[in-house]
């Protein structure tokens, strides 16, 4: 690969550490010491990332073959109340109870899949149905109110352990399943092409009804992981938890080279682009300011760094 | 049947409601044999090959492959019988690689795992049965040029085994010396025994690849035999049904004062100026400088209002809005502030029935009309404009005959009775020639001076445009 090549997959790491910098430089010259480049803070910034990123793998795979899932945010609501309901009202240990969760995201997925290539109807639109859909699933399990099971081991899942929790290894170790995937498999092959030109992978003996479905079902399956790590965050599930997750996921998706259009996505990318956006939250929340100013400079960072992507990638640099 | 065709179709016929596309159409290709089919836009050479590919299944007909019945169900059917289709907007996957795209739908792999060795084996193997191995198996397909990525889709059909391979107006949008290239190639799979047909406008080109031809005309085969049998003029005679008038008229035309002087560019009223020049030398930039497109100078909605209007080569993307009325498109430039439909009617029935336009009301979807009505009313955009300034970049591609004779037509009546000027870059010589009162030549990004048309020929501009004169 050349250099210039290799600057490019490198661009997210490099906008990264702009904006870490960014924050180290005005947190400290504001508190007068250095509170944001701590191990805990890093610590913290890691476990806020790891539900993003998490979603994100999947939301990868989808954008990459064109298309997108607006009803991820609902997916981790719907399975932490499945994973709570199942362990306090049926009384599920939490390793059943878990792979319950996973496969109520799956079948989430499933249904957008389905959908989406049964009624030839837009993803966009699809994903926005099912977004009020799972959100509503999700109250109705939960009865409107917060399901507070029995501490278990679920709720060590993002515990800070000896370095980082145990949620934060298996999202490292998805991420290269994920990455090997993409780059090594037909099914990763065939997720490039139908994202390129679904017409030309349709001519050339794609199977595009069984990839799509499969892509979706995959993204529900990282919802449904996604899930466990939001009920391990609060240690309940939370039938309104994750509310507008779905733009955050997205956007670390495109911030990490992702393209709307389908044919490009990076897992390493989008775990840059999950980061970015923690890091800024982390890095506002550091200076002290409001709530609001949070996310004027989140939404400025986010159309600069798509902006100059885009910019980059005109002049092909 | 007839023992030994690679693909025989007889008595084709296919109807989309009321019109008929196909009204029996026979046609015959031996294997090794490269075979020319010529039409007009409209005369239904599409169709017949959407119906070999697969995409539509025929009302009548029978069609043979190798002497087996051949009824394919869709195009991914056709494929894996060995029909290759090679259409003008290619259909490669741009973000994948060269050898992706070769293998794709056929990847070699173990437990879906991808062979890599496997992939870059047979991508290396096509690309050598080409002498293409300039071509590297791992580059992205987005960034090579149009004429490379041909030959990768040429490498995939390769790859599967074609039989027939398919090629619709191959050379249109590739250089000259691509197009040589291209054609070395095509002997060379002839030698293989693959066969060939080949659909183009350029007479002289079918005349150099083809052994045999076929004109349809209407939906219907009017004529064929064999190339070396036929001059360019009766199978233009044939194409058209009766004989071609003066293709390029040209009546008194007197220069008045300079309406433009931009860029190098001197251009005056009441004549054409042409600007010859390989494809690449910059000649499209430059019109696209003058109307201020890409963001330099002043805005194209300026040049409209101070008269100057443009039509674009790429006719599909940016030419028209091909989900549009007739009526929109044409109108687009100048819109009312209150859009009334009588209005748009009978402005535009005025146009369509000025240049000749085949369409069922203004108000049909432009995108629903053949290249060559399409290409009128992106004409008929600047006349209903009235602008003096008339820009037209390649107006003639991808069109055919009649359509171009009623442009050319147009053009003569525009400077020499209407006295405005029109600045008319093309690629094909003949048409620069026949039209234009002054040629320049653009090379490598630079435009040389203007000469009247007197003093150039066909030889001259070659000769200047590959940049021969200077030294």
């Amino acid at each position: 690969m050349s250099a210039r090549a290799w600057l490019a997959r490198l661009s997210p790491l490099i906008g990264l550490a702009g904006v870490f910098l960014f924050f180290l430089i005005a947190v400290w010259s504001r508190t007068g010491r250095n509170i944001f480049a701590t191990p805990g803070n890093l610590q913290t910034i890691a476990l806020q990332s790891a539900i993003v990123g998490m979603a994100a793998l999947g939301m990868t795979m989808i954008i990459l073959s064109g298309g997108i899932d607006l009803s991820i945010g609902s997916t981790v609501a719907l399975t932490s109340v499945v994973a709570a309901c199942l362990m306090k009202l049926r009384g599920w240990p939490a390793f059943p109870a878990a792979c319950g969760a996973i496969l109520a995201g799956g079948l989430c997925g499933l249904l957008n899949g389905v959908l989406v290539t049964r009624l030839q109807v837009v993803p966009f639109i699809i994903t926005l149905g099912t977004l009020l859909i799972l959100r509503g699933a999700a109250k109705g399990l939960a009865d409107e109110q917060t399901v507070i099971p029995a501490a278990s081991a679920l709720d060590s899942l993002l515990d800070v352990g000896s370095v980082l929790p145990s949620g934060v290894w298996m999202l490292a170790m998805l991420a290269v399943g994920v990455a090997l995937v993409l780059r090594h498999t037909r099914f990763g092959l065939h997720l490039h092409a139908v994202g390129s030109n679904e017409a030309a992978a349709r001519l050339c003996g794609v199977p595009i009804t069984r990839t799509k479905i499969q892509v979706y079902t995959i993204g529900g399956v990282f919802g449904g992981l996604a899930g466990l790590l939001q009920y391990s965050r609060l240690a309940m599930g939370d039938p309104t938890a994750a509310p507008g997750l779905e733009l955050d996921v997205i956007t670390a998706v495109v911030i990490g080279g992702g393209s709307l259009a389908g044919g490009e996505g990076s897992v390493l990318g989008s775990l840059v682009g999950a980061l970015f956006m923690t890091t800024i939250r982390n890095g506002c929340s550091q200076m002290g300011w409001p709530n609001y100013r949070t996310e004027i400079v989140a939404g400025v960072i986010i159309i600069l760094a798509v902006a100059v992507d885009r910019w980059r990638h005109r002049r092909g640099l | 049947m007839t023992a030994g065709l690679r693909l025989e179709m007889t008595g084709v016929r296919k109807r989309f409601g009321a019109t008929v596309a196909l009204d029996g159409v026979d046609l015959a290709v031996a294997p090794g044999e490269c075979h020319a089919l010529v039409g007009q836009n409209g005369a239904g050479k599409s169709t017949l090959m959407k119906v070999l590919s697969g995409a539509h299944t025929p009302d009548e007909g029978a069609l043979r492959l190798d002497g087996a019945p051949y009824a394919p169900r869709d195009p991914l059917e056709g494929r894996r019988r060995g029909i290759a289709m090679i259409y003008q907007e290619l259909s490669l996957a741009p973000h994948l690689s060269v050898e992706e795209n070769i293998v794709l739908g056929v990847e070699p792999a173990r437990f879906g795992w991808l062979d890599r060795k496997e992939i870059r084996r047979r991508a290396t193997e096509s690309l050598a049965l080409l002498q293409h191995e300039e071509i590297a198996p791992d580059a992205a397909v987005s960034r090579l040029p149009m004429a490379r990525q041909q030959i990768v889709e040429i490498a995939r059909a390769l790859a599967i085994g074609c039989r027939v391979l398919v090629l619709d107006e191959p050379t249109s949008s590739i250089p000259q010396h691509d197009a040589e290239r291209l054609f070395a190639l095509l002997d060379r799979l002839l030698g293989r025994g693959i066969s060939i047909v080949y659909i183009s406008h350029f007479i002289e080109e079918c005349k150099r690849v083809a052994d045999r031809y076929t004109v349809l005309r209407d939906g219907r085969t009017v004529g064929g035999g064999a190339m070396a049998d036929a001059t360019p003029a009766q199978i233009v005679d044939l194409m058209v049904g009766q004989k071609v008038g003066q293709l390029y008229p040209r009546s008194t035309r007197t220069p008045g004062e300079v309406l433009l002087s931009v860029e190098g560019v001197e251009l005056r009223r009441g004549e054409v100026l042409g600007i010859a020049g390989l494809i690449g030398a910059g000649r499209t930039e430059l019109l696209r400088r003058i109307f201020g497109l890409d963001g330099v100078g002043p805005a194209p909605a300026a040049r409209w209002r101070q008269g100057i209007g443009f039509v674009s080569e790429d006719r599909k993307n940016e030419g028209l809005a091909l989900g549009l009325s007739i009526a929109d498109n044409l109108m687009l430039s100048k819109l009312d502030p209150i859009v009334l439909p009588s209005r748009q009617a009978s402005a535009s029935r005025r146009w369509i029935d000025a240049l000749a336009v085949k369409c069922a009301s203004p108000f049909q979807r432009i995108g629903d009309l053949s290249g060559g009505n399409q290409q009128k009313i992106a004409l008929a955009r600047l006349l209903h404009h009235d602008v003096d300034v008339l820009l037209l970049d390649e107006p003639t591609r991808g069109i055919d005959v009649g359509s171009k004779a009623q442009i050319y037509q147009r053009i003569d009546d525009l400077v020499s009775k209407q006295n405005k000027a029109v600045l008319l870059v093309s690629s094909y010589t003949p048409e620069l020639l026949g039209t234009c009162d002054r040629i320049a030549v653009m090379v490598r990004g630079k435009l040389g001076p203007a000469r009247p048309v007197g003093e150039v020929d066909e030889h001259s501009l070659l000769f200047e445009a590959t940049g021969e004169a200077a030294a």
